[in-house]
């Protein structure tokens, strides 16, 4: 083999820098989207690799739904600093205040409401590109995004009416109120995911990793047991050596029972995995199409 | 542990292959994706669980491996599949990129997206049917986008009683147009999707075929030289100059950031920064993770140059051997992807590599019968999914390469002004004549 070569961690690598400095060469107004999330935390790394020794030529953004675990929005907020990086906060709770969002009666979900808030932040803020870290391994909705995702100036995604991407030749031309959303880790896999959070000895939040969790049994998942989720009186509550696979709400984010207490260890897991990632997350059963409709709706 | 996981510890270089399919409606694509998945191990049980779901619900019992790939809700309703889809899978020797592209005649452009950026394409034919106006049409779209390997899967062999002189007889048909078409690897591959033959096991039903598994093909296809090593190109993305830095060293730090799109830069190494055409010398290789003697195409990278030279986005370094063409009047070959024709003396943006200009198509010369393969001379427009040769004229000089010699800077886009929509993909001729130094010494 020549050495000419890259293995194929340094192609998805070299394939996102130069999404990112895309974004930076055709957006005026770009923002990239951190949750604190394995993906994110990745995406952050890349926009490093892409902008250094610059500042990050945008700032980070992200949609507060109330109902994130606590040791995500710690960790978002001290990368963020550590990073010199700008981090917009929105919350779903003043979007609500504002009546930008209108929670159906009995909605404890926060999923739906996240949509008009980071669309009211996309406006207030003018942004017209937001960098996301969206994988297509992820769901059959996502597997049919473009890096270079088109929305109109409601924020919707059209599925059927995509911009043709060719090469590595992204069309970034936009009108007024049109914005973009650019997915620079589309062709990453979980696996290639943690891999390169080993190889870049990458910190993450701890949740990841096995910990001792009160949880219930619910909907053939172990939810995490706390304020939002009380156990009900039929539910037996059990102390679980448990990690999260990933994170949505506290609300909908299944646990799963692991030993994994390191990088390696949660490598192992994955690769001997017989469900996938998203088989943990509430928000994506509700039907078939329940991400597709997110998306046509504006969002990720 | 498994052998995944082993792999990640000591780091054994795994690559990626990128592939598309293509075929018409009801050739089994999605379902010949699918059964790559399910047959290599790659699905999990909640996809398969789904799979059961619907299977109960609409499919009599009958697991339908299309509805893996089919994501959208008017694609399960019309069974059908309407836009590019991508999988992802792998074994312990590769990664593999799918691109499920449709085969509906509408739906051309779909397949140049897909096809545009995969080492191989494979054909899916009914053995049936034989080849048809899509086989042909796939393979010649196959062959104008370069790509370097193609795989002929001829599919449903069960249905024709597993017949070796079936095969045989629809290889026949391929060879006999493929000699008018550039593709230097061509493998033709008998199996049954549905049931799992020649997929990823190989079948009982073909003891007269002696080659590989389409899996085993796709492990080990030689796919190393596929890019470009030959006459260094790096368009300049974007330049690199921190605020107020508070590493001194830093102050006067201008590098030029971008995706290598051909050959090799070393530092000390001299170069050629277009449009300017002025002459300079690799300084320094900047990486975040350190500076670095070369690089190579397709790593991205940050370049600081000997000379203080005016070079923004869109501009493009060159190294002194294998010179590029620079100039304003272009042919091409363009697929065109929108209902609304090309008409010559319309003005479009182009966009190559990390510049977008203004161009007016001056004239269309032919365009190409996918039928017959012949060139049809001046056509009054070209209209969605067709094929064709046409003459350009740009605002500004571009910086490039035939198509045939460098995919990354012999390519563009065609995008409509007001709409915003691409509405075309292009593939350069070579330059008639490639850059001099002016006077014999460009140095400055």
């Amino acid at each position: 083999m020549s050495s000419y070569h890259l293995d194929h961690l340094q192609h998805l690598e070299t394939e996102a820098i130069h999404i990112m400095r895309e974004v930076a060469g055709e957006f005026e107004r770009p923002a990239l989207l951190f949750s604190g999330g394995k993906d994110s935390i990745c995406l952050l790394r890349l926009a490093e690799k892409a902008f250094r020794p610059s500042d990050l030529p945008m700032p980070l953004l992200n949609v507060d739904t109330g109902h994130h675990f606590p040791e995500l929005n710690e960790f978002r907020d001290r990368r963020a600093q550590e990073l010199g990086g700008k981090l917009i906060v929105r919350t779903v709770e003043e979007a609500i205040a504002k009546g930008i969002a209108q929670p159906a009666p009995g909605e404890i979900s926060r999923n739906r409401l996240q949509i008009p808030t980071l669309l009211a932040a996309i406006e207030e803020f003018r942004f017209d590109c937001c960098i996301g870290g969206a994988r297509r391994d992820e769901e059959k909705a996502r597997a049919k995004e473009r890096f270079f995702s088109f929305r109109d100036s409601f924020g919707q995604w059209d599925p059927k009416n995509q911009r043709p991407e060719i090469w590595n030749l992204y069309n970034g031309r936009l009108n007024q109120g049109e914005n973009m959303r650019v997915f620079p880790i589309s062709n990453w896999t979980e696996m290639d995911v943690w891999e390169y959070i080993q190889r870049e000895q990458l910190e993450v939040p701890s949740i990841y990793f096995s910990h001792k969790r009160q949880c219930v049994r619910r909907g053939g998942q172990w939810l995490p047991v706390n304020a939002l989720v009380p156990p009900k009186a039929n539910e037996d509550v059990r102390e679980l050596v448990v990690r999260v696979r990933t994170i949505g709400d506290i609300i909908s984010t299944g646990c799963v029972e692991s030993p994994a207490t390191t990088t390696t260890d949660i490598i192992a897991e994955i690769a001997a995995a017989r469900v996938t990632e998203r088989g943990s997350r509430a928000d994506d059963k509700s039907s078939e199409a329940a991400m597709e409709d997110r998306k046509k709706a504006g969002y990720f | 542990m498994s052998l995944t996981a082993l792999s990640t510890t000591t780091p054994v270089p795994v690559d990626i292959l990128r592939f598309n399919t293509c075929g018409s409606v009801d050739d089994g694509k999605s379902t010949l994706i699918g059964r790559l998945l399910y047959d290599s191990k790659s699905l999990m049980e909640d996809q398969i669980e789904a799979l059961e779901r619907s299977a109960d619900i609409t499919g009599g019992g009958q697991i339908n491996l299309a509805n893996l790939t089919d994501g959208l809700r008017a694609e399960r309703e019309q069974g059908i599949t309407i836009d590019v889809a991508y999988r992802y899978f792998a074994t312990p020797r590769r990664k593999f990129i799918i691109a499920d592209t449709p085969g509906h005649v509408q739906y051309t452009r779909n397949m140049v997206t897909g096809a545009s950026s995969a080492n191989l394409s494979i054909v899916l034919v009914d053995a049936r049917l034989g080849v048809i106006e899509q086989s042909r049409r796939h393979t010649a779209i196959a062959a104008l986008l370069r790509i370097p390997h193609l795989v002929v899967a001829v599919n449903k062999m069960d249905l024709v009683g597993w017949s070796e002189a079936r095969f045989q007889e629809i290889r026949a048909q391929f060879e006999e147009f493929l000699p008018r078409l550039d593709i230097k690897d061509v493998k033709f591959i008998p199996m049954s999707a549905l049931n799992g033959d020649n997929v990823v096991d190989a079948s009982v039903h073909t003891p007269w075929y002696g080659g590989p598994t389409l899996l085993n093909h796709l492990e080990t296809v030689h796919i190393a030289s596929d890019w470009n090593l030959n006459g260094f190109r790096l368009p300049v993305q974007w330049v690199n100059r921190p605020n107020n830095p508070t590493d001194q060293t830093l102050h006067d730090f201008r590098g030029f950031s971008g995706q290598i799109a051909g050959g090799i830069v070393r530092t000390g190494q001299k170069i050629i920064a277009f449009p300017a055409g002025i002459v300079t010398t690799v300084k320094q290789i900047w990486t975040y993770d350190g500076p670095v003697q070369e690089a190579f195409c397709p790593q991205s990278v940050t370049l600081v140059l000997e000379h203080d030279i005016d070079i923004s986005r869109g501009s493009m370094l060159v190294g002194l051997d294998h010179l590029p063409g620079s100039t304003t009047e272009l042919q091409a070959e363009v697929c065109w992807m929108h209902a609304r024709a090309l008409q010559p003396g319309k003005k479009y943006f182009l966009k190559h590599t990390t510049q977008t200009v203004q161009v007016v198509v001056t004239e269309i010369v032919n365009k190409l019968n996918l039928d017959t393969l012949e060139a049809e001379p001046a056509p009054a427009e070209l209209g969605v999914n067709d094929i064709g040769e046409i003459r350009l004229r740009a605002a500004k000089p571009l910086v490039f390469d035939g198509y045939a010699i460098n995919r990354l800077t012999g390519s563009f886009i065609l995008i409509e002004q007001g709409t915003n929509a691409t509405v075309a993909a292009g593939m350069l001729r070579p330059p008639r004549e490639i850059v001099k130094p002016e006077n014999g010494d460009y140095v400055i």
